[in-house]
């Protein structure tokens, strides 16, 4: 199997993406669309990369364009990733809403870009293990992602030695999941809690409820500055004048939409709108 | 941070060693329960404990059980490395006192996200 592509084939390949996800894909992330595509050269039976792009190309898109969309978007998680945010979500954020949410007894979640499940299901377990008054609230918990294949696992929860040994817990391994043969699958109480459903960022958006707080953790990285500030807008649009955003460390929304203030939350920080933040006094960056 | 490691495979024991070194960690090694123990006992500091669960001489649950029942041992947090992944040995393992468990194999991230867990990284 050829190992390299050609300049044509890689922009094939990052047209492709950016046209169907809006995530740009750099020439020099080659290693990264040989090590994404080979599975489908193999599973489809092309003889090579060059190959299968040469099919692409040839082809209205189909199933196997949205694959490789799927396949080029698909980011590694794990459970807990980062852990401070999780630790935010604890000590500050869920405490504060439970506060200020106490008459209408609801929370809205987001978690975008949730790829295989494991960050909806860190914030699911962090709400079901710690905030037992939060069982009689209405919890709209919603996760997306473009990946239809991805979703599917979502909502299967089932998952493999190498991925509930990372970040996880062991007790809560054994009280949220039940082994079968080699797998682990995640226990209705908790898979219940979360609504999987396809989204693209750079598409529509689903008519959300006024979001509480949303996850979009190492996301807008993969995005050109316009994308990221049109997905920006629109979290500010769906989200609650006094809701929590969270990005990833390395990301920001500095230079990118002003109506955003970064905050500190424990040992990390989260991007509030600016507006509840004025007239609470706190300090604004 | 110090730590020990205990694992009858002395491959095992270099692998955990590149892994723990790599992120600031200093390694006291024992190849079993029993050397586990005496190698506890001189070390002047310990902050976590990696053990192998099937080792000749003394396994590394009876090493937990003893750690845990006599005082004279550091009450240092102790992570289960083991191929056992059974769901009866896991709760075994905790009743004992284990902090955390990983199952065998593992990659970096997974022995350094547990070690967060821990709140030693």
């Amino acid at each position: 199997m050829s190992r390299c592509l050609s300049e044509t084939d890689m922009q094939c390949i990052s047209n492709l993406v950016r046209e169907h996800s809006a995530i740009v894909v750099e020439s020099k992330k080659e290693y990264l669309v040989l090590a994404r595509l080979e599975p489908i050269v193999k599973e489809e039976g092309f003889t090579s990369i060059a190959d299968l792009i040469c099919y692409v190309r040839r082809t209205p898109f189909g199933p196997l364009h949205r694959r490789i969309v799927e396949a080029m978007t698909t980011n590694e998680t794990s459970f807990f990733r980062d852990l401070t945010p999780f630790e935010a979500l604890r000590d500050e954020v869920l405490p504060e809403l439970i506060k200020k949410r106490k008459d209408r007894k609801s929370v809205n979640i987001w978690c975008g870009a949730s790829s295989s499940g494991q960050e909806p299901y860190s914030i699911a377990l962090v709400i079901r293990e710690l905030f037992s008054e939060l069982d009689s609230w209405t919890i709209n918990f919603i996760a997306t992602d473009i990946s239809s294949e991805m979703l599917h696992r979502c909502s299967e929860g089932k998952y493999s030695q190498l991925e509930v040994n990372r970040g996880l817990p062991v007790q809560l391994l054994l009280k949220y999941f039940s082994k079968n043969g080699r797998c682990w699958y995640v226990k209705d109480q908790l898979r219940n809690m979360i609504e999987f459903k396809e989204m693209n960022l750079a598409g529509p958006w689903l008519p959300f409820p006024k979001l509480d707080i949303v996850f979009l953790r190492n996301v807008l990285i993969y995005f050109d500055r316009e994308t990221k500030q049109r997905i920006l807008t629109k979290i500010r649009e769906h989200m609650s004048g006094d809701g929590y955003l969270f990005l990833g460390g390395t990301e920001t929304t500095l230079m990118l939409d002003q109506a955003f203030a970064r905050v500190p939350v424990g040992r990390t920080a989260c991007y509030r709108l600016r507006p509840v933040l004025e007239n609470s006094g706190h300090v604004i960056s | 941070m110090h730590v020990l490691v205990i694992d009858d495979s002395k491959a095992m024991r270099i692998i955990l060693r590149q892994i723990l070194e790599s992120i600031g960690g200093h390694v006291e090694e024992a190849g079993n329960g029993r050397d586990g123990l005496r190698t506890l006992q001189s070390m002047a500091r310990v902050d976590v404990v990696l053990v192998d669960w099937n080792m000749p001489e003394m396994s590394g649950l009876e090493f937990l059980k003893t750690m845990r029942a006599d005082s004279a041992f550091p009450n240092a947090p102790v992570m289960m490395v083991t191929t056992e992944t059974e769901v009866a040995q896991m709760e075994k393992a905790l009743e004992a006192g284990a902090n955390e468990y990983v199952m065998k194999p593992f990659t970096k991230d997974v022995i350094r996200e547990k070690l967060q867990l821990l709140g030693i990284q």
